[in-house]
């Protein structure tokens, strides 16, 4: 179907064809023509942002949460460098975005124009692909394609940087049929032999462990299925990164919680001391791996990703199979299956009375009080509470985020929605907000800390407006707890610049947004008061009073090795952890 | 070849970090606007050294552009920069002519040489030798034009030097496969 109309028009048309129901923008000079497209259709729901750096993240709950592509739309100039942020961190994460951003007229780019800015030279580091659209006969291919290369592959953010005389100008619209992109043909298919190799060395494993992350999750939900499928199969231990929590279920009895500089013992040492890693979808990233030097030194490793670039980066692998994670696990499920292999029982079941013993120091554990509410006490009730609902969960980036990670469990993947790569303070309330647009009638709760929370506080009006019932769990030790935690590792304790001084009356900020505030600070009452946030129809700031001295354990410091983790101490003296990082260490992220 | 030192850190990788080599990429891309910048930003942005670096448009219906890159890493690093580019959109193939093994390397550079009397007379001999042509002359200077390998290159220039080397204008490397197969 080919017909005449303006660019505007196109796009708004394109985003139809491309199923779109919801988008996040802010208008200004350079985007009024598709505003006005947006104005008189009713298709396509605009949902209006406070500011773009929200419209980015909205975006991204909506399509972690969804599966589909995230749209936002913004002006030129500032419109677009607010949404880098939130492209950056779609980037990092591999979450499909596709922005369109208004751009000054062609005949003026390149004169300091007001609101102009190089917005495809900008956004070029921090997304997969961007376009600058300087024909009207181009824009419909480019509308297509843009969608196209944001899902296909590793998913990622793409730009269409539109001037406003291509907004206004006529053209011939064709539909996203015959769209072949004649470049980018990612292979999604895994090489049968290194599968089938792949399936043989999994028989012959004595200490097997499957390493998955955020890949499994992207691949949709056939890929966290068939995931389930070969654990049980297989009988291996599964641990994950932050980013591929839910692909396998918490209740699973392979299960060893997460993986990493906050990840279980448990998890850690059976990376540490495994011989065989299965990885599947994830990257190996410093966050993992810590000392490269000392990781997983006897192992063999097979690496599953749909990208490239990602075997051999950080980690050199045995096996790489590059193919997408529910292609390859459907073959992988197949061969071992009519191959007749079975795994290793005998060899097996000591490595799992190994992973007990483990497991028996209770990595996670943490003290208790009847006096003031310690950090991962109010989380776990949250998840009691919440966990037979259905519920998602953003947060915020910090002490919050990890213990979230730790003590909140997923049963299901797309649940959980974090700033994982680029660790974004900022990105649970506009991610909630979009996850809530996704499932409206899902409970959708922020865990946020007091200082992350007002980096992007102002979407409270967007929730608002929209009447969207997000609940935003304040885990308030008033302090920035990851940089307070990381001064006493690194800085003798001095504790520059990370107080949060002059916070505001949460519960009075709640009411002055028309929403619902409630505060609780007492371990006894806390149960109430998040019975209370649950059954509140409208949006909610629950201030959660907590602990502010506690830390995030166990931990990897940085610097070390998998099997050098600081453990929680659940004596009365906290550990002494101001010692445990040599220089080396200090010069790391 | 001169690739930083950079000091050893927890982070980095067990992998050896010594057997730095050069190598020279073939990367064919569609010839629209911001290609190159993709191209230059991704080395720029990950830490990776240009030695080298040619672009022309070679298909012109297709506009299909050929850059040339000598680059410099450890084996593990020259299969990442390949697999890095590969993600680049417009990039069609990128082929490492180094591992592949049979190129033919050629550039091309322009070399202006002053001087007077025997040192005139020994410019023309060594140039003659080196098989540079005469592309402009004046009562005080010549302007050699010389093709060849990068070595030759560097060869006929550092032997100028002491005649009267005023500046020289390189091309940098274009580079293609032996026999009848596409690169």
């Amino acid at each position: 179907m080919s017909k005449q109309m303006t660019g505007a028009e196109m796009v708004v048309e394109a985003l139809k064809d491309q199923g779109v129901e919801v988008m996040f923008g802010y208008p200004g000079g350079a985007v009024l023509p598709i505003y006005d497209a947006i104005f008189q259709q009713k298709k396509v729901k605009h949902y209006l942002v406070r500011h773009e750096q929200g419209a980015a993240h909205a975006a991204e709950g909506y399509a972690r949460s969804s599966g589909k592509v995230g749209v936002l739309l913004v002006t030129s100039g500032p419109g677009a460098t607010n949404a880098i942020t939130g492209l950056t961190d779609a980037l990092l994460d591999s979450i499909p975005l596709v922005c369109i951003t208004g751009q000054v007229p062609t005949h003026l780019i390149g004169s300091d124009a007001f609101q102009e800015c190089d917005t495809v030279g900008i956004t070029r580091h921090c997304t997969k692909h961007n376009y600058l659209v300087k024909r009207i006969e181009d824009l419909p291919r480019i509308l297509h394609e843009a969608f196209y290369i944001a899902s296909h592959g590793r998913p990622g953010p793409v730009v269409i940087d539109i001037p406003k005389d291509v907004q206004f100008a006529m053209g011939t619209y064709t539909g996203p049929k015959n769209i072949h992109h004649k470049t980018y043909q990612p292979k999604v298919k895994g090489e049968m032999a290194a599968i089938k190799q792949a399936v043989e060395m999994m028989a012959q494993a004595k200490r097997p462990v499957f390493y998955t992350g955020g890949g499994v999750i992207n691949s949709g939900s056939e890929a966290s299925a068939l995931l389930r499928e070969l654990v049980q199969l297989t009988g291996f231990p599964i641990t994950s990164t932050l980013m591929g929590l839910g692909s396998y279920p918490a209740s699973g009895p392979n299960w060893l919680g997460m993986l990493g500089m906050h990840g279980t013992y448990e998890a850690n040492n059976a990376m540490h001391d495994c011989d065989l890693m299965i990885a599947i979808g994830a990257r190996f990233d410093d966050r993992i791996t810590g000392r490269l030097d000392a990781f997983s030194p006897g192992s063999k490793k097979i690496h599953i990703d749909i990208d490239p670039s990602s075997i051999n980066k950080n980690v050199k692998v045995d096996l790489p199979i590059v193919g997408d994670c529910a292609h390859v696990l459907e073959d992988m499920v197949r061969l071992w299956r009519t191959s007749g292999h079975k795994a290793d029982q005998k060899a097996l079941q000591s490595w799992w009375k190994q992973i007990d013993h483990w497991r028996a120091r209770k990595s996670l554990a943490f003290g208790t009080s009847d006096k003031t509410i310690k950090p991962q006490y109010a989380i776990e009730r949250l998840y009691k509470l919440t966990r037979d609902r259905n519920t998602y969960i953003t947060t915020e980036v910090g002490q919050h985020q990890m213990w979230a990670a730790q003590h909140y469990h997923f049963e299901e993947p797309n649940r959980w929605m974090t700033s994982g790569g680029l660790g974004t303070m900022g990105y649970g309330l506009p991610a909630a907000i979009g996850v809530q647009l996704a499932h409206p009638d899902a409970l959708v709760v922020d865990i946020a800390g007091e200082a992350s929370i007002l980096m992007n506080i102002q979407e409270m009006s967007t929730a608002l407006q929209y009447r969207l019932p997000v609940k935003i769990f304040i885990l308030n030790n008033k302090y920035m707890g990851m940089v307070r935690q990381w001064q006493e590792l690194l800085h003798g304790g001095r504790y520059s610049e990370s107080y949060s001084e002059a916070l505001p009356d949460f519960v009075k900020l709640a009411d002055a947004y028309g929403a619902h505030g409630i505060r609780c600070g007492d371990p006894a009452h806390l149960d109430e008061a998040i019975m209370e946030m649950i059954n509140t129809p409208k949006a909610v700031i629950f201030d959660c009073l907590v602990d502010p001295n506690e830390n995030c354990l166990p931990m990897i410091p940085s610097g070390k090795a998998h099997n050098e983790m600081i453990l929680p101490d659940l004596s009365d003296v906290a550990p002494d952890i101001g010692s445990i990082i040599d220089d080396k260490g200090k010069m790391l992220v | 070849m001169n690739a930083p030192v950079s000091p050893p850190s927890p982070y980095s990788s067990a992998i050896g970090k010594s057997n730095v080599e050069s190598h020279t990429l073939a990367v064919l891309v569609d010839n629209e606007p911001g290609v190159l910048a993709r191209v230059v930003g991704l080395f720029s942005g990950r830490g990776y050294n240009i030695e080298s670096l040619t672009v022309a448009e070679v298909a012109h219906t297709e506009h299909v552009s050929r850059i040339t890159i000598v680059t410099s890493g450890t084996p593990e690093v020259i299969e990442q920069i390949g697999h890095q580019l590969e993600r680049i959109v417009p990039i069609h193939s990128v082929k490492d002519l180094t591992t592949q093994g049979n190129a033919i390397q050629r550039e091309l550079a322009m070399v202006k040489v002053r001087g007077k009397g025997e040192n005139r007379v020994e410019a023309m001999r060594l140039a003659e030798a080196f098989k540079a042509k005469v592309i402009d002359a004046t009562l005080e200077s010549f302007i050699f034009e010389i093709t060849g390998a990068p070595q030759k290159i560097d060869d006929f220039v550092e032997i100028m030097r002491p005649i009267g080397l005023v500046e020289v204008s390189r091309t940098g490397v274009a580079a293609i496969s032996r026999g009848a197969e596409r690169t």
